[in-house]
C-alpha cells in the first residue's frame, strides 16, 4: 500500500475518533455530574440542583446521540480501514468490544428510562437509573480503552505466520497497560466535564441583566463543578504521573518522543516547549529542567531513561508530539491551579454573597474548552506516538491498512458531515437553551433546602 | 453441533434481531414520512411516538453484529472488511445523518416536516445498502489479487441479484413495521392509525412473497450452489409459508381495534421471517463467504470462543431484567403510546 493511501486512511479515521472523543468524554462525564446533583437535591432538598440535573440532562440527551453515532461509525469503521488489524483482535482482544456492547445497552436502557419516564417511576428508583447511565458510561469507556491497552502492551498470544496462536483472551484483557491507561483516561474524562460544566455557570454568570436569584444558582452550580473539577484534576495528575512511569518501562520510545530525548542517560532533563529537531537531534528553544525526567520516570535523580538512540530509526514516532504531549500536561497543571485559585478567592472573600472577580469568571469560561484540548491532544499524542505500529512491535499500521479505494473521497465527505454535525450540535444546544431560559425554570423566589451544601 | 456452527447461530440469531428491529425502526421513519401530510390520522404520530426511544437500542444489535463477527469468525470479518469500504461508509454516513436529524428535531421541536422526510429516504437507503452484503457472500463478485480481496462494485450493481435482495429487504420492511404499527396503535386504542397500517400490511404480505420468488429467480448460474441448498430447504419454507397464511387471514378478519389476538398476526409473521431465516442461513452454510471462507476455515481460536460465549451468556442475563422494564414502560405501556404529541 503507497504511503499516500496508509496516510488517508489514518487521516479519516483519526478524524472519526477526535470527532468521538469529544461526544465520548461528555457522555462519560455529564451522567456522574447529574447523578452528583440528583444525590445532592435528594439530600438537602434544595431545588436549584434538581433543575441543574434536569438542564444537564436535556444537553446529555442530544450529546449521548451524537456520541452514540459516532461511536458506532468508530467501531464499524475499524473494521472497514483496517481489516487485517481487526482480523488479530477477533482472535486476541475480541472480549472487550463484546462486554462494552453490554456495557451501552445498561447505559441506553437506562438513559431512556430516565429520561422518558422519570415522571412515572418514584425518586430513588430516578437516582439508580442515571447511576446505572453513569456507570454504563464509564464501563464503556474503560472497556474500549482497554482496547487500546492492548495495542500498547499487547499480551496473550504470539504471532505465527499471520496468526494468533497459543491465545489467552483474558491476558490479553488485563495486559499491563490496563490500570494507568483506564485510570488515566477516566478521571481525565471527569475532570474536563466538570469543568465544562463550571464553563457553562460562568459564562452564564459574565452576562449582566441576571436577577440575583439566577445568579445564586449560577454560583451553585460553579462551585459544585469546580470543586469536582478540582478533585478530579489531582486525580488526573497523580494517574498521568503513573502512566509516564509506566511508558518509561514499557514504551520507552513513546517517552523519549514527548521529551524530546535523543540520547539514552541519566538525570534526563525535563524539556518544556521549544521544537523537536531531528536533523540535529536536539529540542530548539525548550526550557530544560535538569534531572526531572529521570526523576519523573525512574523515582531518581540519577535513573537512566532510554532515548530515540536506542531503537532503528524507521520506528521513530513523529517528533512534533512533543508539543502535544507539553499542552496536555501544562493544560492540566493550569486548571488545578485555577480551582485552586477560586478556592482561594472564596476564602479570603468568606463574607461576599458572590465571591469571584469577573477575570476569574472569564478564566473560569475558558477552562472547560481548554479541557477538552488536552483531551484531544493527549489522544492524538497517545495514537501518533504509538506509530508506526497500530499493535506495538507486532503489526505495522501500513500493514493493516484496507486495500479498498475512494478512502480519499470518503476523507473528504466525512468532514463535512462532522462539520455540519458540529455546527448542527452548538446550535441546537443553544437553540434550546435560548427557548428554556434558567429564570424560567427555577424557582422564583427564595428558597429553603433542608440542608446547606457544603464545600472546602 | 459443533463450535462453529454455535458460532453461526449466535451471528445468525444477532442478524435475525437488527432485522426485525430494524425494519420496524426504519420503517417507522418511512411511514412518518408518508403520512406527514394526513391531519384525519394519527398514523404518523404512532410512527414517530415509536421511534423515539427505540433506536438507541435498533443500533446496538447492528453493533453487535459487527463486534460478533469480528469475534467469531475474524477471517470472514477480515474478508468483508475489505470490500466494504464504500457500501459500509455510506451506510455509516446515513445513519449518522439520520440519527442526528432525529434527536436534533426532538431537541428543538423544530423542522418536524425536515426530520420526516430524511428518516423517510434514510430508512430505504440504509436497509438497501445493508442486503448488498447478502449477494456479496453468495459469491462471484468477489476477487483475490496481489495477497488482497477486492469487490467490483460496478458488477455489483448490475446484476439482478442485488437489485433482488434489495426488494426483497425493502418490501419486508414495510410489510413488519406496517403489521408492528398497527399493533402499536392497537395499544394506544387508536383505530384511525390502526386501520392505516392494517390495510398497508395487506398488500405489502403478498408482494414481499413475490419479492421471495424474484429473489430465487435471480440467483445467478455462479451461485448455482445455493440455489440447490435452498431446495433442500423445502420443509422449512413451508412452515415459513403457513406462518405467513396465518397472519394473512388474523390481519384479514381482524378489522376491530379492540381484537386483542390481533397480535397473533406479529407473532405468525415473526416466526415466519425466523423460519425462512434458519432456511437460507442452513443452504447458506458451511460458507460464510462463498467460495473462500466457510465457518470452519474462519473460525476463531477456541479460547476466544468460549470466553466469548462466556461473556455473552452473562451479558444476557444481567440485560434481561433491565429490558423486561424497559419493555413494560414504554412498548406496553398505554399512557404512553397514546399520548398525544
Amino acid at each position: 500500500m503507497s504511503p499516500d493511501h496508509v496516510l488517508l486512511a489514518r487521516t479519516l479515521f483519526a478524524t472519526s475518533l477526535a470527532m468521538h472523543i469529544i461526544y465520548a468524554t461528555l457522555g462519560v462525564g455529564i451522567p456522574l455530574m447529574v447523578t452528583v446533583a440528583e444525590v445532592t437535591y435528594a439530600l438537602t432538598g434544595d431545588s436549584d440542583y434538581a433543575i441543574m440535573a434536569k438542564r444537564w440532562t436535556r444537553g446529555f440527551t442530544v450529546l449521548l446521540a451524537v456520541s452514540i453515532t459516532t461511536g458506532t461509525t468508530v467501531a464499524l469503521q475499524l473494521s472497514l480501514l483496517w481489516p487485517r488489524f481487526m482480523q488479530v483482535v477477533g482472535q486476541v482482544i475480541a472480549l472487550p468490544f463484546l462486554i462494552e456492547i453490554f456495557a451501552f445497552f445498561v447505559e441506553a436502557l437506562f438513559m431512556s428510562i430516565y429520561v422518558y419516564a422519570a415522571d412515572r417511576i418514584p425518586h430513588r428508583w430516578r437516582i439508580a437509573s442515571v447511576a446505572f447511565v453513569a456507570v454504563g458510561a464509564a464501563a464503556s469507556a474503560l472497556l474500549i480503552t482497554d482496547a487500546n491497552a492492548f495495542m500498547n502492551t499487547p499480551r496473550g498470544f504470539r504471532m505465527v505466520e499471520g496468526r494468533a496462536v497459543d491465545v489467552h483472551p483474558w491476558q490479553a484483557v488485563f495486559n499491563p497497560a490496563l490500570p494507568t491507561e483506564d485510570a488515566h483516561v477516566l478521571v481525565s474524562a471527569y475532570m474536563t466535564v466538570a469543568f465544562i460544566t463550571a464553563a457553562v455557570a460562568a459564562h452564564g454568570l459574565l452576562r449582566r441583566a441576571h436577577s440575583d436569584r439566577v445568579r445564586e444558582h449560577q454560583y451553585k452550580a460553579l462551585m459544585l463543578s469546580l470543586a469536582l473539577g478540582g478533585l478530579f484534576g489531582i486525580f488526573t495528575a497523580i494517574a498521568g504521573d503513573a502512566s509516564g512511569k509506566f511508558i518509561a518501562r514499557y514504551q520507552p520510545e513513546k517517552l523519549a518522543v514527548a521529551e524530546g530525548l535523543f540520547h539514552t542517560q541519566a538525570h534526563a532533563p525535563l524539556v518544556i516547549g521549544g521544537w523537536v529537531d531531528g536533523v540535529h537531534q536536539r529540542v530548539i528553544g525548550g526550557i530544560e529542567l535538569p534531572g526531572l525526567l529521570s526523576w519523573l520516570a525512574t523515582d531518581r535523580f540519577d535513573g537512566v531513561v532510554k532515548g530515540l538512540d536506542a531503537f532503528p530509526r524507521d520506528t521513530w514516532p513523529p517528533l512534533y508530539v512533543h508539543l502535544l504531549f507539553d499542552a496536555m500536561v501544562g493544560i492540566g497543571m493550569l486548571l488545578v491551579l485555577l480551582a485552586i485559585a477560586a478556592w482561594l478567592v472564596k476564602t479570603v472573600r468568606r463574607g461576599q454573597r458572590f465571591p469571584f472577580p469577573r477575570w476569574l469568571l472569564w478564566l473560569v469560561a475558558a477552562s472547560g474548552p481548554l479541557a477538552m484540548a488536552a483531551i484531544e491532544c493527549g489522544w492524538i499524542y497517545a495514537e501518533v506516538a504509538r506509530q508506526p505500529w497500530i499493535i506495538y512491535h507486532v503489526m505495522r499500521t501500513a500493514d493493516a491498512v484496507t486495500p479498498a479505494p475512494y478512502v480519499g473521497v470518503l476523507c473528504v465527505l466525512f468532514v463535512g458531515l462532522y462539520i455540519l454535525l458540529s455546527v448542527g450540535t452548538v446550535l441546537v444546544m443553544r437553540g434550546y437553551f435560548r427557548r428554556h431560559p434558567l429564570a424560567e425554570e427555577i424557582e422564583p423566589g427564595p428558597i429553603s433546602p433542608r440542608r446547606v451544601v457544603w464545600l472546602p | 453441533m459443533n463450535e462453529p456452527l454455535w458460532g453461526a447461530a449466535v451471528l445468525w440469531t444477532a442478524v435475525f434481531i437488527y432485522a426485525m428491529a430494524g425494519s420496524i425502526d426504519f420503517g417507522a421513519g418511512f411511514w412518518s414520512m408518508v403520512y406527514r401530510r394526513e391531519k384525519d390520522t394519527r398514523a404518523s404520530v404512532i410512527a414517530n411516538r415509536y421511534l423515539s426511544p427505540l433506536w438507541e437500542v435498533t443500533n446496538v444489535f447492528l453493533v453487535l453484529f459487527a463486534v460478533a463477527l469480528v469475534g467469531m469468525f475474524p477471517s470472514a470479518a477480515y474478508a468483508l472488511g475489505s470490500v466494504l469500504l464504500v457500501p459500509g461508509n455510506l451506510i455509516l454516513i446515513l445513519l449518522t445523518i439520520r440519527t442526528v436529524f432525529l434527536v436534533y428535531t426532538h431537541a428543538v421541536h423544530r423542522h418536524q416536516s425536515g426530520l420526516r422526510t430524511v428518516s423517510g429516504i434514510t430508512g430505504l437507503v440504509i436497509p438497501a445498502l445493508l442486503m448488498t452484503v447478502f449477494p456479496v457472500a453468495q459469491g462471484g463478485f468477489l476477487r483475490h489479487t496481489g495477497g488482497h480481496w477486492t469487490l467490483s462494485l460496478a458488477s455489483l450493481f448490475s446484476h439482478w441479484t442485488t437489485y433482488s435482495y434489495i426488494a426483497l429487504g425493502l418490501t419486508s420492511e414495510l410489510y413488519l413495521s406496517s403489521l408492528f404499527l398497527a399493533d402499536y396503535a392497537r395499544v394506544a386504542g387508536d383505530d384511525s392509525a390502526f386501520q392505516v397500517y392494517r390495510r398497508n400490511a395487506l398488500w405489502l404480505g403478498p408482494v414481499t412473497m413475490l419479492a421471495a420468488l424474484f429473489t430465487l429467480w435471480a440467483i445467478p448460474s455462479s451461485a448455482a450452489w445455493l440455489r440447490r441448498d435452498l431446495a433442500g430447504q423445502s420443509t422449512l419454507f413451508i412452515a415459513s409459508a403457513a406462518c405467513f397464511l396465518v397472519a394473512m387471514a388474523v390481519l384479514w378478519r381482524g378489522s376491530d381495534v379492540r381484537r386483542r389476538w390481533y397480535r397473533l398476526s406479529v407473532v405468525a409473521s415473526v416466526a415466519q421471517y425466523a423460519l425462512a431465516m434458519i432456511a437460507y442461513g442452513r443452504a447458506h452454510l458451511p460458507y460464510l463467504v462463498y467460495p473462500s471462507f466457510t465457518i470452519a476455515n474462519s473460525f476463531t481460536n477456541m479460547e476466544m470462543f468460549r470466553a466469548a460465549v462466556l461473556v455473552l451468556l452473562i451479558g444476557i442475563a444481567i440485560l434481561f431484567p433491565g429490558f423486561v422494564w424497559f419493555w413494560r414502560l414504554f412498548l406496553e405501556n398505554k399512557g404512553y403510546v397514546g399520548k398525544l404529541e
